[in-house]
């Protein structure tokens, strides 16, 4: 398992943003986490990376305790929003070595490893350029590229295609298929329906908690309707057939 | 109802917009006509908010020109600004004063009547439902709510022709349905909205749509008639391993147009492709496939199929 919690919890003050989350997410797995704005999963997500103390619950990440080990804990996982901010005045490549930095890599380890992921992403032209001057989709790549820098085990993607071209956001999902069968573990919210289908499991949240987790297939089976958007809006709205 | 009994309020013609050496609008021509919603549809970097901005008279206009009512945005700034309804991009309300608050201020600075601006916040909160919220602090509204706020206080001084550029950025899809469905009222009250939006599912939400890719509108069309738009006959594979299947009939130069959707893959066979190699092809390289057959084109395959072309000069 790449990530397990039992019963995770998050209040802030009288409000539980959290509420008692169960679920496991295994190695190569590609989990989408979907779920209205202020369901909980952002704050979900930043107790997994080690970024935010659980007020109750127990789990594990890359193997280590959530609750005494998060500083093991980044530096095993990787992650990159839509917000992410890479440097528009570097270039591409002064972003790598930046982050490198950052990761604690050394200077060869920077260049070895990222020689092998700009392959992987298609990047080597790019890599002289100014990062403002890059094409959206490209520095969505260029950012998961710096997440991926330290080779970790788990990677969090936060809404990673927002407002990306329709062929960027297929192109970007082909490269998370790619580290799914290198078996890295994928963590992904978004709120595009159409891509929660190419998840190998969901879970939905609302006010706190998960209110369903499974494959696509079954859900619509569930709901019995033929697209995720349709059991997004049913489940959140509370229709179970 | 056919357009052209119809008055323009909104209308494009061969408009540019540069900023130093890049290209963000390279002559757009388009009309939005009274109480329609005109849907402006495309990715980011497309040249939405360039063209939306100079729409409400906040940018230069570097070539062809833009009307409001008629009226030459370049040559009448206030008269636009005093009449028409903007909400931009991003949230832009005092995060540290009150929902109530927010909306008596842009109250003021439209010079909206005390007495009148009550009675339209009352309005307002009718359609919005946030009412409850009233003394509730800006900042402290979730994404939905906040959106719902920034498009009150946009119509508070009662403003017929709204520009609202990516409302629903970011928003859930459940927020996103009650936020389309405001909208839905406005355009009932006689209200004319052109609304822009990275999410193509929004199109049928529109009365019209202009697909918008770098820099220019590739298509303006009813979303109903756009199916019939896309050139060729579009095909889709239904399988549980479509990145599987996507990279074998890829590679196997059998298809024109091959994209990865939802529950699989869309694509157009290419010239000389029988349509029963498909099948031959998923079957020989033991990829288990549900269905194969031909389907109407949605809005993004088109997307797809018409961005091809236009994304070499950026």
């Amino acid at each position: 398992m790449s990530v397990e919690v039992q019963g995770l919890t998050k209040n802030f003050g009288d409000f539980a943003a959290v509420d008692h989350v169960s679920f496991s997410v295994e190695k190569g797995e590609i989990f989408g986490f979907l779920g209205a704005n202020g369901a909980g999963k952002t704050t979900t997500i930043r107790m997994l990376c080690g970024l935010l103390e659980p007020s109750e619950g127990t789990g594990t990440v890359a193997g280590f305790d959530i609750n005494r080990q998060y500083s093991k804990i980044k530096h095993r996982i990787g992650y990159m929003s839509q917000k992410f901010s890479l440097y528009n005045d570097l270039t591409a490549w002064e972003n790598i070595e930046f982050y490198g930095g950052i990761y604690g890599l050394k200077d060869k380890e920077i260049q070895e490893r990222s020689r092998e992921l700009f392959a992987i992403i298609g990047l080597e032209e790019l890599k002289n350029k100014l990062t403002s001057s890059i094409p959206m989709g490209w520095k969505q790549r260029l950012a998961l590229c710096a997440s991926l820098l330290h080779d970790p085990e788990i990677i969090f993607l936060d809404e990673p295609t927002s407002g990306v071209d329709p062929l960027s956001r297929r192109n970007f999902w082909k490269l998370i298929y790619q580290l799914s069968d290198m078996g890295k573990t994928v963590f992904v919210t978004t709120h595009y329906m159409d891509e929660a289908e190419y998840c190998h499991r969901l879970s939905i949240m609302k006010q706190g908690r998960i209110i369903e987790m499974d494959n696509p297939r079954s859900l619509k089976e569930k709901y019995q309707v033929k697209t995720m958007q349709d059991v997004f809006l049913a489940s959140v709205r509370g229709e179970a057939k | 109802m056919s357009h052209s009994d119809r008055e323009t309020v909104l209308e494009a013609r061969d408009f540019v917009k540069n900023y130093g050496e890049v290209k963000a609008v390279r002559g757009v021509s388009f009309s939005v006509q009274k109480g329609e919603i005109f849907g402006l549809i495309g990715p980011d970097g497309g040249g939405k908010t360039s063209l939306m901005r100079s729409l409400v008279s906040l940018l230069k206009i570097d070539g062809g020109e833009l009307y409001f009512k008629g009226q030459a945005v370049s040559g009448n700034p206030d008269y636009v600004r005093r009449n028409i309804g903007y909400m931009p991009q991003r949230f832009s309300l005092y995060q540290d004063m009150s929902v109530a608050e927010n909306l008596r201020f842009f109250a003021d600075l439209f010079n909206v009547d005390r007495d009148l601006a009550e009675t339209r916040i009352e309005e307002l909160y009718g359609f919005s439902g946030l009412k409850p919220f009233a003394s509730r602090k800006a900042g402290a509204l979730s994404g939905g709510m906040k959106q719902k706020l920034a498009l009150s206080c946009m119509l508070v001084h009662s403003p017929d022709v709204v520009v609202l550029d990516e409302p629903t950025f970011g928003v859930d899809p459940v927020s996103r349905s009650e936020f389309w469905q405001i909208l839905g009222k406005l355009k009932e009250e006689g209200t004319s909205i052109l609304v822009s939006t990275a999410y193509m599912d929004e199109a049928d939400l529109c009365d019209r749509v202009g697909l918008m890719f770098n820099g220019r509108i590739l298509i303006v069309d009813e979303p109903s008639a756009l199916p019939e738009r896309y050139p060729g006959k579009l095909y889709s594979v239904r399988t549980d391993e479509p990145h599987l299947v996507h990279d074998a009939l890829e590679e196997s130069g059998l298809c024109g147009e091959c994209n990865l959707f939802g529950e699989g893959v869309h694509l157009t066979l290419a010239d000389g492709t029988a349509e029963s190699r498909i099948g031959d092809l998923l079957r020989e390289n033991n990829l288990a496939f549900e269905s194969f057959e031909a389907i109407e084109s949605g809005i993004e395959d088109l997307f797809l199929r018409l961005m091809k072309g236009d994304g070499d000069e950026r």
